[in-house]
């Protein structure tokens, strides 16, 4: 296979005398969908923080396209090709589709003192960058707040594609979503995937990992428990991985079925 | 759209009609209100001479001197802070600008551009406390509300032993910057309409034959000016939409890089930048300054932006709502002085728009955000 886009080599964690991370490893290739399991508490948001530029690591070595790099600030990340999508500070609701879509990277034009926001442009590129999204929009202003969690997502997708990212981080993206909004997500993820950007899943359910995901890295107290590739494990195998075994069978056992 | 088009949207999704899309705009309660209080005035005073020539002026003045620290505290607002120091900084500037030019022997340009300096500063301060502490800018600034009076009276008491600072006219004859904020443009025009008899002429005294309204003050050029300006900046730049950005969800903004912090000072400047115009257009038309000048035009100019339909919480907002708000709360406060009512009802009729424009704009939030 490919050689990955980044590569996380045992990232260390530590906030005072918490161990957020004890030793992380994990990559994403192009073209890949490489989901991150773990149940509340196991260090993911910690860690893609870490992959973001907003913490920065202990101890290990982050490597881009061969070259080891640290990020000072989630600035850097984004210059690096590193676009982070959060789950629920994607978008302004307030603001217009188009508005939010160039925020932070608004075109001009046009000679100081009448430099200018092209929004004349920017509508355009906005409207066709959703309908290759497959969100039909009523026009370039719809604010939005009129978008469904899903669509909310999808645009904040869209935007970081658009804008070259080589690696996409989503932070949960379907946990606060009905069963057609997710099934949505989903599609969008596989479509980015599609263009041969690496798409890094976080999520803590399994099924939607299961849909999309190319490989799958369960997180576990601050610690990888292994890598598997899709195909080499199934849905209950990474449940019991994810809550540490034991007492999560004897609860899907009286339960009956998998949570 | 085309059907094929629209049919692929979710079907729960009502159409919207156009009704609701006007709606939507911020401006609408502004122009509403607008053509409400014309209405109701021209019905109630319209023979009083509020529409003549002379009346027209009255409250275009008062009008322009909402709209200039309206659109201050609009941007401001939109960004998300709001700034309580406003009235305090209008008594403040004119003082500086008094003490320095009479007291201290400046010639007035000088200390007009000094003053405007020396309070953007101040606002700067204001605007990287509140960013700094991450403290709500209602406490910040009202502090300032009271620092700022407090050293106004001050040191207008300690370099001149009173309160009123007279003097100003003298300074400002010959002075360069002086007209730029008290003169008139197109005198000549008014006087060739006095002449022609469609405006009104003094028909006694000393200025026998001169018309009643001699030009346009250059308080109304600056307001216009800002409003322009301020709408221009709001929708059309870049900086425009970080204005916005910064004021809908911080955090958010950040995330992508806006840089929030310097938006919001720059707020902060701006608004006191408006209060200082406000004070030297007053300081140089009655020509003195007083230390308790701007009472109260924080809460004036804040009512002018949410009857001009922006949201208290920010990110929602337009500069052009916000001056038809300055120009309705004009309207009503000399419209009822006309109309020969009872003026201390102009603070209910206030109270009251305030409330219903409150009511509206949290309306309308919802139907933009779809909140249920």
């Amino acid at each position: 296979m490919t050689t990955p886009i980044v590569e996380m080599r045992d990232i260390r964690k530590h906030f005072g005398h918490v161990i957020a991370l004890n030793g992380v490893s994990f990559d994403v290739r192009p073209g890949e969908c490489h989901c991150l399991l773990g149940d509340n508490g196991a260090g993911k948001s910690t860690f893609i923080k870490t992959m973001s530029g907003v913490h920065r690591p202990s101890s290990g070595q982050m490597v881009i396209e061969g070259k080891p790099v640290t990020f000072e600030s989630p600035r850097d990340a984004m210059g690096a090709g590193i676009a982070t999508v959060y789950q629920d500070l994607a978008m302004i609701p307030l603001m217009s589709v188009t508005r939010n879509f160039w925020m932070g990277r608004e075109p001009e034009k046009g000679i100081w003192p009448f430099r200018n926001f092209d929004l004349k442009m920017a509508a355009e590129v906005t409207m066709s960058e959703m309908k290759k999204m497959g969100i039909n929009l009523r026009g370039p202003d719809q604010a939005v707040g009129t978008l469904s969690g899903g669509e909310r997502q999808t645009v904040a997708i869209a935007r970081a594609v658009y804008f070259g990212a080589k690696v996409l981080i989503l932070d949960e993206p379907t946990s606060a979503l009905g069963v057609r909004q997710t099934a949505n997500v989903l599609g969008t993820i596989d479509r980015v995937r599609k263009q041969g950007i690496g798409v890094v899943f976080i999520t803590h359910n399994v099924r939607h990992a299961m849909a999309v995901g190319d490989r799958f890295t369960v997180l576990n107290r601050g610690q990888t428990l292994g890598t598997a590739t899709k195909g080499d494990v199934d849905a209950a195998r990474l449940q019991d991985m994810m809550a540490g075994g034991q007492e999560l069978a004897e609860l899907e056992s009286s339960l009956g079925g998998t949570i | 759209m085309t059907d094929a088009a629209s049919a692929a949207t979710d079907e729960r999704v009502k159409t919207v009609s156009p009704w609701r899309r006007a709606l939507i705009r911020p401006e609408l309660g502004g122009i509403c209100g607008t053509i409400l209080v014309f209405l109701l005035f021209g019905a109630i005073a319209g023979d009083s001479g509020m529409f003549k020539a002379e009346g027209i002026m009255n409250w275009t003045v008062v009008s322009a001197q909402f709209m200039i620290i309206a659109v201050g505290a609009c941007l401001l607002m939109i960004a998300g802070e709001f700034d309580l120091s406003t009235g305090s900084m209008i008594g403040f500037s004119g003082t500086v600008m008094a003490i320095l030019s009479v007291h201290m022997g400046w010639p007035l340009w000088a200390a007009i551009l000094f003053t405007f300096v020396f309070c953007m500063l101040i606002g700067a301060l204001n605007g990287w406390l509140v960013v700094k502490t991450g403290l709500p800018s209602f406490i910040v600034t009202l502090a300032f509300l009271f620092i700022l009076r407090g050293l106004t009276i001050w040191g207008s008491v300690y370099f001149t032993r009173q309160t009123i600072i007279g003097g100003v006219a003298e300074k400002a004859q010959g002075d360069w910057l002086a007209p730029v904020f008290g003169g008139k443009i197109l005198t000549g025009f008014f006087t060739w309409m006095g002449e022609n008899g469609w405006i009104a002429t003094f028909t006694r005294g000393s200025r026998a034959g001169q018309p009643v309204v001699d030009g346009i003050p250059m308080l109304i050029v600056w307001a216009l000016l800002l409003v322009v300006l301020g709408h221009l900046l709001l929708t059309r730049t870049k900086f425009g939409n970080w204005i916005f950005a910064a004021g809908g969800d911080a955090q958010a903004a950040r995330y992508v890089g806006v840089p929030v912090n310097r938006v919001k000072i720059s707020m902060f400047m701006f608004s006191a930048f408006c209060a200082t115009v406000f004070a030297t257009a007053q300081v140089v038309e009655f020509g003195s300054a007083a230390a308790d000048r701007g009472m109260l035009k924080e809460f004036e100019a804040i009512i002018c932006v949410v009857i001009g339909g922006a949201l208290l919480t920010g990110g929602y907002g337009s500069v052009i709502g916000a001056a038809l708000g300055a120009v309705i709360f004009g309207v009503v406060q000399q419209g009822l002085f006309f109309a020969n009512a009872e003026s201390s009802l102009f603070r209910v009729f206030l109270g009251a728009i305030l409330l219903i424009a409150v009511i509206m704009n949290t309306y309308i939030r919802r139907i933009i955000t779809g909140e249920r």
